[in-house]
């Protein structure tokens, strides 16, 4: 446009030489002018950048928080749990033939028989024989006469005992037994064993009906039945150090681990049974133990170590506990079970970890800032209404309505507030009132206690406001009470009540922070700073966990702090006297 | 003067009258659970009377059986006598049980208000002389700390530093367990130890404001025409600063101060419930949660008595400094 150098100039800075020109001023709004010197402050300016940070935090922060302000998280934790018992079998195990029986009262008997050193014992009726095979090892035979003997002078009558013929046989196998000083013999696969009474002998036909011993067999499988059969031969086996017996055709082969007292069977080369002094039995029922697992706790027990690692169920290796239980070992492996995370620290899923209820730590203070934070707006603006109210119309009218109003609130500022909370907690707790009625009731009574200072200040603003001459010419054109107080004295009140409101906002999330943290401001499951670090009061919590209770008591000093700077920086800003 | 201060004291019993007034009706309307519990215990024994004659003899013997305002007026009269009753849960007359505890709280109180003084005052001073310097910055940010802090956590805070990490003090309580073991002069010793942390947190808490009353009166007086009258003297900054400004700065802090005297007497519940101070504020701290009425009565009208008395002192202080209020 314009080359003209002087032109240019001008458009910017004026010529003239006046001081009061208004080319030379610049006229800012009494609005800016407050904020150009609100914004100098540095001070103000970082409160302003904590508050904003802080309702960020909470008010956008809980949206964003993935998790709700009151989700328990769980997590599974590994807890010993007992899974086996194992103990050296001390008792008989008593194994009955397929198609015998041997009655419960028999095995008492056997025992005291052993113990005596009898050849026989009855129980329920019958007679029975037993036969020591081997060590701890005992086979039990049903003894069923067939005839008595009477030898006199070499010559033996036979009487007939039980139903069976005394055939010519038996007759000739007695004779040969006797003369070779035998107690059995055998005829016709049938075997026979005589006992000595007196003159008299008694042949009686002997089955094995059971045997007894203290060695455990374990199947390797959970489907493999070890019948009587299998167990006696490999018992007899065992006796007699064969290293392979025969069973249904079926041919077995038995070894012996150096340094334990289990013999392994093995069929087609596959471990198919165990024999072992050992008893393990598992806690639950329907539990199958593996014998890799059996001969693991065996060898732990051997080698006296307290934990194992073996094949689990799954073929996985897991780590058990062994421990002793006076002669009883105990197996225990970790279960899985659910439990509250609580107190989890700062992790990549929890910033700063969870509380005693297994809740995300952030997010509770995310909502308890926005819980803090409400309750101080709200019971600012209860405390702003009451006090401009009773204040303005005090401080408006004078005389006898301004005395009763100041004495009014001389009263109330004596009542001493803190007690009165915590009277109202405690009561509020009696009634077992619902928590968040109890949000609505604490902003009630902290509103209500609270609105003295400002309807003192709001009086003091109004006495001198109502001399000055703007007021008169409200007067003079006849503007309504109502209007002159509302609209021409309470907007000029504003910029200090601004201050003391914002001040006053530290000064309830203090109050209200410390109520929540005595237990009786805002509870669970809601969520505030102050009961956030009421957590403390379990000396373990102050001692072991700092990320439960700092944070929130940071939050609550920053906030406050916010707001205390805000408002000295606003007090500077609105009322520039102080500045030099 | 004198009529000024008897009508002050008039007005004050005035506003004691109604305030103690509105406390009782609040007192009255709590659940008497303790009446009817220890009505219930009675009446389990051996040929005691029934439950529901028990209750209204208690609720007679602690003048609970009439209505609100004549209950009232029954309570003051004895209160006039200086008795306050028993307490409910310290089994010993309210006053006693009171005089029994209020000297830790007012050692405590006096030991962090002469703290506080300390500090506070040059600081204040301090930090208004240079105004926007960084001393005047820092000095700022320590009162509006101090001022935003949250008792309970400074208090949790120090705990977890000196009881449980450095562990220099004791957790709670105001002797140790070797109490009994020691001389005179051990267990007074004994004591102070225990009174540190709660000194430091009732110190750091209130400090502030203080702090801030002292640098804005000084500003004040700093911005007067006699400041820059002595300096166009030509007086000494030094000598304007602490001959000039300061004097006239002490009148409105010794006010202050004057007028929170009363205030030692008064505990200081939180952060004595904290550490377990026997104080008045931990005892009534625990009659407040328990419901005992008579002693939550005594504590919240002599707090009011306590505030009143302040506001008292802060009056006379005025009219004594100030001969303009004394005309009103």
């Amino acid at each position: 446009m314009s080359t003209d150098p002087t032109k240019k100039k001008d458009d910017h800075v004026s010529t003239s030489q006046a001081l009061d020109d208004e080319q030379r001023v610049k006229v800012l709004s009494p609005g800016m002018l407050v904020a150009k010197r609100f914004f100098r402050n540095k001070l103000a300016v970082a409160g302003l950048v904590i508050l904003v940070t802080m309702f960020v935090f909470s008010f956008i922060g809980g949206m964003v928080s993935p998790y709700g302000e009151s989700q328990v998280f769980r997590k599974t934790d590994h807890v010993w749990k007992d899974y086996a018992g194992a103990t050296y079998n001390k008792a008989y195990i008593f194994e009955t033939a397929d198609g015998s029986e041997f009655p419960a009262a028999g095995q008492q008997k056997f025992i005291l028989a052993t113990n005596k050193g009898d050849a026989t014992f009855e129980a329920d009726g019958v007679t029975y024989g037993l036969e020591n095979k081997g060590e701890d090892y005992w086979a039990i035979y049903s003894a069923e006469p067939v005839a008595t003997v009477l030898t006199l002078k070499g010559k033996s009558t036979y009487k007939p005992a039980g139903d069976a013929e005394v055939t010519d046989d038996i007759k000739d196998g007695y004779e040969e037994a006797v003369s070779n000083d035998e107690d059995t013999f055998e005829v016709d696969g049938i075997t026979y064993s005589i006992e000595k009474s007196g003159r008299e002998n008694l042949i009686t036909i002997s089955g094995e009906v059971a045997f007894a011993t203290k060695k455990v067999f374990s199947a390797g499988t959970s489907d493999a039945q070890l019948g009587f059969e299998f167990q006696q031969l490999a018992l007899d086996a065992l006796e007699n150090g064969e290293t392979s017996f025969e069973c249904d055709g079926v041919k077995y082969e038995m070894s012996t681990v150096e340094g334990e007292t289990a013999t392994e069977i093995t069929k087609d080369g596959e471990v198919y049974a165990t024999v072992s002094g050992l008893l393990v039995s598992p806690q639950a029922n329907g539990v199958f133990l593996s014998l890799s697992f059996k001969e693991a706790v065996e060898q732990a027990i051997t080698e006296k170590a307290s934990t194992f690692t073996a094949l689990n169920e799954n073929g996985e290796e897991e780590t058990y506990q062994l421990q002793t239980k006076n002669t009883q070992y105990v197996v225990r492996n970790q279960k899985e079970t659910t439990v509250n995370d609580t107190y989890a620290a700062p992790s990549k899923k929890h910033w700063v970890g969870t509380d005693g209820n297994g809740m995300d730590m952030l997010t509770r203070l995310m909502y308890g800032g926005r819980i803090s934070l409400m309750i101080g707006f709200v019971v600012i603006i209860i405390e702003g209404i009451i006090g401009i109210l009773i204040g303005g119309i005090s401080g408006y009218f004078g005389g006898w309505v301004d005395t009763i109003l100041m004495r009014v609130v001389d009263v109330v500022i004596c009542i001493p507030a803190m007690p009165l909370y915590i009277i109202i907690g405690s009561v509020m707790d009696y009634y077992k009132i619902d928590p968040r009625i109890r949000i609505y009731a604490l902003c009630a009574i902290l509103g209500i206690v609270g609105w003295p200072s400002i309807a003192r200040m709001v009086r003091g603003q109004i006495l001198s406001l109502r001399e000055q001459e703007f007021m008169v010419a409200t007067e003079a054109t006849g503007v309504r009470v109502s209007r002159r107080i509302f609209r021409h004295l309470i907007p000029n009140v504003i910029p200090q009540l601004i201050v003391i409101a914002t001040m006053g906002l530290g000064d309830v999330i203090l109050m209200e922070a410390t109520l929540s943290f005595l237990g009786i401001g805002v509870k669970f499951p809601y969520a505030s700073w102050g009961n956030i670090v009421n957590a403390v009061n379990d000396v373990y919590v102050l001692t072991n966990f700092w990320f439960v209770w700092i944070p929130a008591g940071f939050l609550i000093l920053l906030t406050v702090l916010g707001f205390n700077f805000v408002g000295d920086g606003l007090r500077d800003a609105f009322d520039p006297k102080m500045k030099r | 003067m004198k009529k000024f201060i008897v009508r002050r004291v008039l007005l004050g019993a005035m506003i004691l009258f109604f305030v103690s007034m509105i406390i009782y009706s609040i007192e009255r309307s709590l659940p008497t659970s303790y009446v009817e519990g220890r009505a219930r215990d009675m009446s389990m024994k051996q040929g005691a009377k029934p439950y529901d004659e028990l209750v209204a003899e208690l609720n007679a013997s602690y003048g609970l059986d009439k209505p609100v305002l004549e209950g009232y007026f029954v309570w003051l009269g004895k209160a006039f006598h200086g008795e306050f009753g028993e307490s409910w849960i310290f089994h010993q007359p309210v006053t006693k049980k009171f005089s029994s505890v209020i000297w830790y709280s007012f050692v405590l109180a006096l030991a962090s208000f002469l703290l506080e003084i300390i500090i506070a005052i040059p600081l204040g001073i301090i930090s208004a002389t240079k105004q926007y310097s960084k001393v005047d910055y820092a000095v700022t940010v320590f009162a509006l700390i101090g001022i935003s802090l949250p008792s309970f956590f400074f208090a949790t805070i120090l705990k977890w530093i000196f009881s449980i990490n450095l562990k220099w003090v004791d957790l709670y309580g105001i002797v140790s367990r070797m109490h009994e073991s020691y001389g005179s002069v051990g267990k007074v010793l004994d004591m102070a130890q225990h009174l540190i942390l709660p000194v430091i947190t009732l110190t750091i808490v209130s400090v502030g404001s203080l702090m801030r009353y002292t640098r804005t009166n000084m500003l004040e007086v700093l911005n007067a025409d006699y400041i820059r009258t002595a300096r166009a003297k030509g007086v000494p900054e030094k000598k304007v600063v602490y001959h000039h400004a300061f004097r006239n700065t002490l009148i409105p802090i010794i006010t202050i101060l004057g007028s929170t005297l009363p205030n030692l007497f008064g505990g200081a519940m939180i952060t004595e419930t904290l550490f377990q101070i026997p104080g008045i504020g931990y005892t009534s701290y625990q009659a407040l949660t328990q419901g005992d009425i008579p002693f939550t009565m005594f504590y919240m009208v002599f707090l009011a008595f306590l505030t009143l008395t302040g506001n008292l002192i802060a009056d006379i202080l005025y009219a004594v400094a100030d001969p303009r209020v004394r005309v009103n």
